[in-house]
């Protein structure tokens, strides 16, 4: 079952190789000829050995032939050795290349479910750590392998044809070594294992100490983490040695097989040379040693290139998982180019992320060109729902939402998207220039109307003010710039080319009171005369809305206007009373 | 990693031990060479079987005694490495605790947990190769040299000659590749940027529908990293032909040098071969040291970001004494300025308030103002850069850190509970809390409900930050966890803004009726510190207002702003 499996993979893999199969052809044609050369390199100093018997007893012309004939195979396996790493090389880095590129090309392509319902980090170390596990494993531990059988087939061939009985003796006893390196392995797993929990132990508790030391030190408790830390700390010695030293036997053991099949060749062909000094010779001899060393060499790395190869099968295919993603249905042929002007009606929509968990339901809403709607609910309970549905990152299960009377399945996600000027609480900054980052969804917008976007956002003073104006590379992780200011940035790349309908989410709490104004402002300036749908936390804001939306639990519980839902006396009404009464 | 070398003081020994005994092994294994030469040019040539089986069973004894040996070097440099390991952590942990909140600051909490597991884990291994290998590959190139040199000196200088060559061009490739493979692990890291800011910023890209535009950046900077990977492994991948072509360079000197040697009389057969044998020895042992650096390599960069750690000292200069007294006035700032950053702008600029006992103060601002850090100077988590903080009418800086935080009870903003049970995380607050006292505790904070609805009550297992709780329930176990050892001062740093309002109003109600302490609240929220006898609104690292709610209404413009805009901001929140 396992194999079948496996053979799938491989198949599969293959696909991705096939395009730059002539590097594997070279690769393993080169490979194949430096170790062929490397073995008649040993017949060459085997014989060369032959021609200098004694004093006064050299076969000088001899040697001089061997010795160019070493030179000129030294020079092959050069050339063939360099290519064949050359070779591999291009074909492990090529492959890596398109694999990656697939992977980017599916995760843009695929719906947002697909990455919300994921964790972000890994999917990333599929599409890094993970495709390189398959490159080091799969190809270099395939080469490794092809090397490894080339070599063991054609010693052990050549040493068969010299002298079959000493040929016999090296085949059989060194897969020993191959054995005991197996048995040790297996029996050192245990301790790895037994480490690696212990390992896990000492990390958790850092991870949860060090990552919250303000608390621990808050709370004097700096000692009693100490005392437990060393108790782990203490385990981890014992099992740690253990473990290291048990995996550290296995070389000096295959090394003590491999000394044991040397001295083994080396005193059956002396016997052998004292009886028949003819056709066995000391050059013979010396030429055996060198392979019983070479035969032996690949064993070891196999045993390797097994678990290298298992755990390039895992990643590829925690890689496939990602090529495999299903994408988003794509436009329908005839879609519409949208050219929105701002009607916006939702009817009889049903919608739930999860099947089992019925969210909306029976959602009717007309909005006409530039009314606003307030969306008002407890934070991180749905309001995104909306703006995921609105914009088509979901698609709804019943009804359907249509915009100038178009239903937005019905025309191209692109022109939908175009239509909506989004700004999230949740800033993103690409790194980049403080000016590519406003010219995002326009990367041919000149410098003036750029400038004019920051300050139509209220951000052109403090760009101004950043080391580098508007050349400044700001990023993710880069600080200088304050959440406050990310978002002023990310209002800026709507300005630069304002739709006609908006989502805007209103800031909670990350900012300083005077940006929350400027931002404010900003937020009113772009909402003149356009449909807008606002995620919002302001007084202001509720009361001018043409109509609110208000959500709790993922659900619409309520909707209608300021007055209207105050005069409802109910989910609202409490809400804004409970806090009206206090302040 | 040298620098470190005083972590295996206590296993000196082991550190010794283990490169001894490699170092025998090494010896063990360079005579095979010449026992096997002895072999043909004595045993062969006299035909005498019996000095052949001798010496075979020597060779025999040889490969058991270097067994013998490496076990031993193996196990004491397992020993080694772990020991030294063991200390470096606990050396380590500790200098982490005895951090203060600035030095924690700039190295960032992941640096700090990365560096005190993977990077001591690689330090290490490290140290565990170093003393089973490092001396290992010398040991056999020197030793084979000398073996060849006493074989015939001509020949020797040959093995110098190459040994020299090949020694340069290892330097010579590595001196190429480690800097250039720094580049592609710095490509590396901006493909996995690149990667990373599409799965966090897929809404937007959608939105702008950039997709096909950032398929095709990370295609132009993916073959960036292809062709730099691929010139990288065509100079990398000439070090084994290369070393190859070297030792068969020497081969070829030896057999046709040799054969003129043998001509003469002064060498003989057996000993070409021995000579051949210890070249192919020194070709394999260099690679695996050229290997090898590598790795200690690795090592010791981990080391060294290891060291960075230990050369950094706490900024704060515990004091020496403790406090009994228990004047009227709990808390004092006077003209208090701080930065974060020695060139940074100040954070707090000329704060001065007073505190007195048994009082609640409210701290009101935007984030960025500037309130967590007032709490921060006062229990002593950074020092002042000018001005002066008092408690209990005593300078911060003269109290031992104990005596000093332990008057406190935090709730911090982040509601950060630990694996353990619900007892072993209240006690956070109070070690020899009974269970009476947790129980009260909890009640305060409004768990009691909650409590009951665990059949196992306190022993309750709480994972890791509280994951089996929700928002709500770990704020309030964090406030039990402050008020169960009465503190003097309870700080409540932004600490109920999970709680919807009717617990929020009840949990204040009860702390006020059951806690004698003085209470200090720092909240964006306004209703949450409208009750205080003292506020305190602050913007932009200032105190621009302190009063009453109703005195700050009428005079402060940011306080007064700060309600307008809220007033529908918990209908929204809540």
């Amino acid at each position: 079952m396992k194999k079948k499996l496996d053979l799938k993979m491989l198949r599969r893999l293959y696909a991705f190789i096939k395009p730059n199969r002539k590097y594997l052809v070279l690769s393993l044609f080169f490979s194949a000829i430096s170790v062929l050369a490397a073995l008649f390199s040993t017949v060459l100093a085997g014989k060369g050995v032959d021609c200098i018997v004694g004093k006064g007893d050299v076969d000088f012309r001899r040697l001089l032939w061997i010795v160019v004939a070493i030179a000129v195979v030294v020079a092959v396996i050069f050339v063939s050795e360099w290519l064949a790493n050359i070779f591999t090389q291009k074909l492990t880095y090529r492959t890596v290349r398109d694999i990656r590129n697939l992977s980017i090309e599916s995760l843009e392509k695929v719906p947002l479910s697909f990455l919300d319902s994921k964790d972000k980090g890994d999917i990333l170390s599929r599409v890094i750590t993970d495709v390189t596990e398959i490159s080091d494993g799969l190809l270099l531990g395939f080469t490794q392998l092809f090397n490894g059988v080339v070599t063991i087939v054609s010693t052990l061939v050549i040493m068969l044809v010299l002298r079959w009985e000493i040929g016999l003796v090296v085949g059989l006893i060194t897969p020993l070594s191959l054995f005991i390196a197996n048995y040790i392995a297996k029996n050192t797993a245990e301790e790895f294992r037994k480490q690696a929990v212990k390992r896990g132990e000492l990390t958790a508790l850092v991870d949860e100490m060090v990552g919250n030391q303000k608390v621990v030190k808050a709370f004097l408790q700096e000692e009693n983490n100490e005392n437990r830390f060393a108790e782990i700390n203490a385990q981890l010695k014992e099992s740690g040695t253990r473990a290291t030293f048990y995996s550290s036997i296995t070389n000096p053991a295959t090394r003590f097989v491999n000394n044991i099949i040397y001295v083994a060749v080396g005193i059956i062909g002396a016997i052998m040379v004292m009886h028949d000094p003819v056709s066995f010779t000391v050059g013979t001899l010396t030429a055996f040693l060198m392979y019983a060393t070479r035969y032996a060499k690949p064993f070891n790395e196999i045993s390797g290139v097994v678990t290298e190869l298992q755990s390039a099968f895992t990643s590829a295919k925690r890689v496939f998982e990602v090529l495999d993603a299903e994408h988003e249905t794509p436009d329908a042929p005839d879609a519409v180019e949208l050219e929105a002007k701002g009607d916006v009606d939702i009817k009889d929509v049903a919608f739930s992320y999860n099947k089992e968990i019925a969210l909306i339901k029976d959602l009717n809403l007309a909005v006409k060109k530039g009314q606003r709607i307030a969306i008002v609910g407890p934070t991180g309970c749905g309001k995104t729902t909306i703006i995921n549905l609105l914009m088509r990152f979901y698609d709804v299960d019943e009804g359907s939402i249509s915009v100038d009377g178009h239903d937005i399945r019905t025309v191209t996600r692109d022109s939908l998207h175009s239509s909506y000027g989004m700004v999230l609480q949740e800033t993103w900054i690409k790194k980049g220039t403080v000016r590519e980052n406003i010219a995002y969804g326009r990367p041919d917008a000149d410098a003036e109307s750029v400038v004019a976007a920051a300050k139509n956002a209220h951000a052109d003073s403090f760009i101004r003010r950043l080391p580098n104006g508007y050349d400044t590379v700001i990023g993710e992780d880069s600080g200088g710039i304050s959440e406050g200011q990310k978002q002023l940035l990310c209002i800026a790349r709507i300005m630069l080319d304002l739709p006609n309908m908006l989502i805007l989410d209103e800031a909670t709490s990350s900012i300083d009171t005077r940006t929350e104004i400027k931002i404010q402002k900003a937020f009113d300036t772009m909402m003149e005369g356009r449909t807008s749908f606002v995620v919002a936390h302001r007084l202001s804001t509720i009361e001018h809305a043409d109509k609110i939306l208000v959500m709790d639990k993922g659900r619409i519980v309520e909707q209608g206007t300021h007055k209207q839902l105050l005069a409802k006396q109910g989910f609202y009404y409490h809400l804004y009373n409970s806090q009206f009464a206090q302040v | 990693m040298w620098k470190l070398r005083r972590f295996l003081k206590n296993y000196k020994k082991e550190a010794i031990i283990a490169p001894l005994f490699k170092f025998f092994e090494a010896a063990l294994e360079l005579v095979v060479p010449i026992v096997m030469a002895e072999i043909i040019d004595v045993g062969i040539k006299n035909g005498n079987e019996m000095y052949c089986y001798f010496m075979a069973f020597m060779l025999c004894c040889f490969a058991a005694m270097g067994l013998g040996c490496s076990l031993i070097a193996q196990y004491y440099a397992a020993k080694a490495a772990h020991g030294y390991g063991t200390e470096l952590r606990t050396a380590v942990y500790k200098k982490i605790n005895s951090f203060s909140h600035a030095e924690l600051d700039s190295l960032g909490m992941p640096t700090l947990i990365t560096r005190i597991t993977a990077d001591i884990n690689q330090s290490e291994k490290g140290v565990n190769r170093f003393l089973r290998l490092f001396l290992r590959s010398p040991f056999i190139v020197l030793g084979a040299l000398i073996a060849s040199l006493i074989i015939d000196w001509t020949m020797g200088l040959i093995f110098l000659g190459v040994t020299v060559a090949m020694g340069l061009f290892i330097w010579l490739i590595m001196a190429i590749t480690i800097p250039k493979n720094g580049k592609v692990q710095r490509a590396l890291d901006e493909i996995n940027g690149i990667t990373r800011e599409n799965l966090a910023g897929a809404r937007v890209v959608r939105a702008f529908s950039m997709q096909d535009e950032e398929i095709a950046n990370f295609k132009k900077k993916n073959a960036r990293l292809m062709k730099m990977q691929t010139v990288l492994g065509v100079v990398s991948s000439l070090l084994n032909p290369v070393t190859y072509v070297f030792v068969n360079l020497g081969v070829v000197l030896v057999l046709y040098l040799g054969g003129n040697f043998v001509y003469n009389g002064t060498l003989t057969q057996g000993e070409i071969s021995a000579l051949i044998n210890y070249m192919s020895q020194i070709l394999l042992a260099l690679v695996v040291f050229a290997n090898l650096v590598v790795v200690v390599a690795s090592g010791s960069a981990s080391s060294a970001r290891v060291k960075e750690v230990l050369d950094m000292h706490s900024s704060l200069v515990e004091g020496t004494k403790e406090n009994a007294e228990y004047p009227d006035t709990v808390l004092e700032f006077k003209s208090v300025c701080f930065k974060y950053n020695a060139g940074g702008d100040n954070v707090l600029t000329d704060i001065n308030f007073t505190l007195k006992r048994g009082e609640t103060l409210g701290i009101i601002g935007g984030t960025g103002s500037g309130k967590s850090t007032v709490i921060n100077l006062a229990e002593r988590f950074y020092d002042v850069d000018s001005g002066e903080i008092l408690v209990d009418g005593m300078p911060v800086k003269e109290y031992k850190f104990k005596a000093l935080r332990s008057k406190f009870g935090l709730v911090p903003q982040k509601a950060v509970l630990f694996k353990n049970t619900v007892r072993g995380n209240i006690k956070w607050g109070k070690a020899d809390a009974t269970d009476e006292e947790i129980v009260r505790a909890l009640e305060i904070a409004q768990m009691k409900d909650v409590l009951d609805s665990w059949n196992v009550g306190l022993d309750k297992m709480i994972e890791q930050g509280g994951r089996n709780l929700s928002g709500g329930q770990r704020q309030r176990m964090t406030i039990a966890r402050a008020i169960v050892g009465n503190p003097e001062i309870l700080v409540l740093d932004d600490s109920a803004s999970a709680l919807d309002y009717a617990t929020d109003y009840r949990l204040r109600k009860a702390i006020t009726e059951n806690c004698k302490s003085t209470v200090i609240i720092v909240s964006q929220r306004a209703s949450a510190i409208m009750n205080a006898d003292k506020i305190l609104v602050m913007d932009d690292g200032k105190i621009v207002g302190t009063g009453t709610h109703e005195e700050l209404l009428k005079k402060c413009e940011v306080y007064k702003e700060i309600c307008a805009s809220q007033l529908a901001a918990k209908g929204g929140a809540k």
